[in-house]
Order: structure tokens, then C-alpha cells, then sequence
């Protein structure tokens, strides 16, 4: 993660060289600046809500609304949690008889019948993952709230870690689409999707939601990381 | 308002660099929050467009051949994405239908699209119409397109079933190995070197670059 190296790699440098979080930043908010979410261009002398000049996206200190957004997602998304995993993702149907699968009998079902990697992949993924993901929001939406300045760049790594893992809690969605459409032998076997599953792709939505809503700039917005105009101008000299 | 065009703003904490030219596969990282500033985007330039083609081709055989086949008791059954998708539909679960159909089957295409006609058009030196467009969704879809995940759910449901009967890879899940690994160089080309692609030409031609003044 170290890459201080590769923007120093020019002689120029960065402008600010901070290597440590805890260091005041001179900031684009700071400035009366703001950048682009969509382009990237930096503009000043600009108001909230008027569009980019290069792509036409409306522009934005931060996101509007991050941190009401995030906590309606993330309570959606905890309710959805508990029939996600209650109700069953799978029900199949034999000449011996109907069972019906939840996430966890999923787990356990391949833990018993030997294959360990697949029980480890399935509870990461379906379980773990989404609880991570969960409980990683909700500190990061709550910290950001009360402008902690408490471990800012341990959270800003977890923020990212959040957008990287997210997607891959759709596997058990995909598992069970997949053998739904394949096991239809008349007579023999038939899988079909339960309720549950359901409510599991709605729990990976909801939180991919929360995770987009997220302005992680927020958890750098502390109230003391404000430049005063003498560092402005040395800045803005250099 | 106003361009400050030698400046850049982290997106993860919004501090403010000057902008330096990176030399080739270089990424820049925020030192104070570690989130991707910018990268050298030189080198892939030249292979995206091989590569969205490369996909393209691998993605209609993906969809157009079964991914496993299965026998039981003398019975076979086989099944292509789009065949799981409407099974889904018939028992009505259309809501996870489309979510699938959307992240490995809709999104993925649309992207591979998009980017196909930006190169190609950027090529002939011109912003095509929809520009603005085209780009942003192609930000806004970069989350959602889920092919890799979906491939390791068909490897999963293979083990699962291979429990039950008998199971014959088909061609469409080399095609969906393939494909995994070309998205992942193609989704890593970040769309907002379009930007920098569409507006190289008008930089150079003196528009008012004052930058910042005290
Ligand atoms: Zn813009
Ligand atoms: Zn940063």
C-alpha cells in the first residue's frame, strides 16, 4: 500500500507529502474546490449542485445525503439479513422425499460430506462476507456521523475493502440459479429456488447500495483539518 | 467556476496534489489514505481494444453453449445462463431472475458495447454522440457486473452435484473461464480515461489554463 514512491517518482512531487493520516491535509473542500466524481476535473469558484463544465455531472462537496442514505440501506438491509438466512435458498425435490436448504444446511451439507473447501468458500461468501460487510458499514456510517477522527486510515482501508468483497456474496444466488435450471429430470429431481434466496440477493444489493451512498471523504472531514490561510497561500505558491 | 487543471483531489479523503506524469504501469496511491489517485494507462491503451473484441467473442460463446451437463440414471439435462435465468422466471422468482440476467449477462454486455464503440469512434479522432453518456453509465455499471462471482458459483454447483450425478463440463465453461480473465483487464481500464482521451486535443489548443492564484 506503500506508493509514496510512484508520486514522488517525478521531480515535481505531490504537493503535500503527508505520510501520515493524523497530518492536516490541504484539502479541496478546504480551498473552495471541488472535483468531479464523475471526470475527476478539479474546479474552483464553483457552487454545490452545478454540472461539471467538461462532463455535465451535477457537482457535489460531498455526496448529498451520504450518511441518511447509508443508514436507510444498512437498516434494509439487517432486516432482510434474518430471513436470508432462516428461510430456505433451495428446495429439492426426490423420489425420496422434499428437503429444503438454507445457507447454513448448505454449509454443513458439504462439511459432512468431506469437502471442506467448498463448506469454507460458501460460509465465507454467504455468511461471513455479508455480516463483514454489515457490521463494517454501520462503524464506518456511525464514526463518520460523529466526525471521529478515531483510526481515520484503518477505516479508510476497510472502506475499500467493503467495495472490493461485496460482490462476490451473489455466489450463493448463482449456486442456486444455476442448479435450479439444471436439475429438472422429470421423474428423478427437481431443485427449485426458495424464498430465501430472495431475500439473500436483496441483502447483496442493499449493501452494495449502502457501500455506493458512502461518501468516504467523510471520515477525513474532521473539524480541526481545516488549512488556515497562511498554509492556503504557501500552498497555493508552491 | 473555474478548471484547475494541474491539480487532482482524492476521492477517498479529498486531498489536493499536483498532478505528475506517471511513467508506464505506475499507480499513484494517496499517501495520507491510500486510495488510488491515478494510473499509467499507456500500455493498456493500445490492448484495450483487442481485448474488449477478445471478450466480445468469448462472452457470445459463454452464453450460446451449455456450461455443465448432467446424467442421471440415463437421463441427461444441460442448461446455458440464459436457460437458468428463465427457469428462475417460471417458478417465480423474477426478481432474482433479473438480478442475474442484469449482473452476469445485461451489465457485462453493455459495457463491453460501450467501450467497443468509444474506442472505436475515439479512433477516428471524434466524440460520438452520447459521450457523455456512454462514459457515465459505464462508471455507474463498473460494480454490477458480476461474471467472475458467477463462475465460481457454477464451480460450486458442479462439486455439489457431481455428489448426484454424473457431470460433463460443457464448452460455455471454459468460455466463462476465458471471459473472467479478460474482463478483469478490460474493467480495470477506468472509464475516466476517456475524459482525458476526448478533451487531449482541446488542452493543447491554449484554452485559459491560469490555474490557482493566491
Ligand atoms: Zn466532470
Ligand atoms: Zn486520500
Amino acid at each position: 500500500m506503500n506508493n509514496a514512491d510512484s508520486l514522488s517518482a517525478s521531480d515535481d512531487g505531490p504537493i503535500i507529502v503527508a505520510g501520515d493520516a493524523d497530518l492536516p491535509a490541504y484539502t479541496a473542500a478546504g480551498h473552495g474546490m471541488m472535483s468531479c466524481h464523475h471526470c475527476g476535473t478539479v474546479w474552483q469558484e464553483v457552487r454545490d449542485h452545478e454540472d461539471c463544465q467538461r462532463c455535465g455531472t451535477p457537482l457535489h462537496m460531498r455526496k448529498p445525503h451520504s450518511i441518511m442514505r447509508s443508514w436507510a440501506f444498512l437498516i434494509a438491509a439487517c432486516i432482510m439479513y434474518i430471513p436470508a438466512n432462516l428461510m430456505p435458498v433451495m428446495v429439492t425435490k426426490t423420489l425420496l422425499g422434499t428437503q429444503q436448504d438454507t445457507i447454513m444446511s448448505g454449509v454443513i451439507y458439504f462439511w459432512v460430506s468431506g469437502s471442506w473447501e467448498l463448506a469454507a468458500i460458501i460460509f465465507i461468501a454467504s455468511f461471513l462476507v455479508p455480516l463483514f460487510k454489515l457490521a463494517s458499514l454501520i462503524l464506518l456510517t456511525l464514526t463518520a456521523q460523529k466526525r471521529s477522527r478515531w483510526r481515520r486510515l484503518q477505516r479508510a482501508k476497510l472502506y475499500r475493502l467493503v467495495e472490493i468483497i461485496g460482490r462476490w456474496s451473489m455466489l450463493d444466488v448463482f449456486v442456486v440459479s444455476l442448479l435450479a435450471g439444471l436439475v429438472q429430470i422429470e421423474g428423478f429431481a427437481k431443485i427449485t429456488a426458495g424464498f430465501g434466496v430472495l431475500a439473500f440477493a436483496s441483502v447483496v444489493v442493499l449493501t452494495m447500495l449502502a457501500a455506493l451512498s458512502f461518501d468516504p471523504r467523510l471520515t477525513w472531514d474532521s473539524n480541526d483539518t481545516e488549512p488556515t490561510a497562511n498554509q492556503s497561500k504557501r500552498l497555493l505558491r508552491n | 467556476m473555474r478548471e484547475v487543471p494541474d491539480l487532482i483531489a482524492c476521492e477517498g479523503c479529498d486531498a489536493l496534489y499536483r498532478k505528475v506524469s506517471l511513467r508506464r504501469g505506475e499507480i499513484a496511491h494517496c499517501p495520507r489514505c491510500g486510495t488510488e489517485l491515478d494510473r499509467d494507462a499507456g500500455r493498456q491503451r493500445e490492448r484495450i481494444l483487442p481485448l474488449t473484441v477478445a471478450s466480445l467473442i468469448m462472452f457470445m460463446i459463454a452464453n450460446s453453449f451449455p456450461i455443465v451437463e448432467i446424467e442421471l440414471q440415463g437421463l441427461r439435462s444441460q442448461t446455458t445462463l440464459f436457460g437458468a435465468v428463465l427457469s428462475l422466471t417460471t417458478e417465480g422468482m423474477s426478481l432474482v431472475a433479473m438480478l442475474v440476467l442484469a449482473t452476469t449477462i445485461l451489465f457485462p454486455l453493455l459495457q463491453l458495447l460501450f467501450l467497443l464503440y468509444l474506442l472505436l469512434s475515439l479512433r477516428k479522432q471524434h466524440r460520438p454522440a452520447g459521450f457523455r453518456w456512454l462514459v457515465r453509465a459505464m462508471q455507474n455499471l463498473r460494480p454490477w457486473g458480476m461474471v467472475e462471482v458467477f463462475l465460481l458459483g457454477v464451480l460450486v454447483a458442479v462439486v455439489k452435484l457431481s455428489n448426484m450425478a454424473t457431470v460433463i463440463p460443457g464448452v460455455a465453461l471454459w468460455a466463462f473461464g476465458v471471459l473472467t480473465v479478460l474482463l478483469t483487464a478490460v474493467v480495470s481500464f477506468n472509464p475516466r480515461h476517456f475524459w482525458q482521451m476526448a478533451f487531449a486535443g482541446d488542452d493543447a489548443s491554449g484554452k485559459d489554463h491560469k490555474g490557482i492564484s493566491p
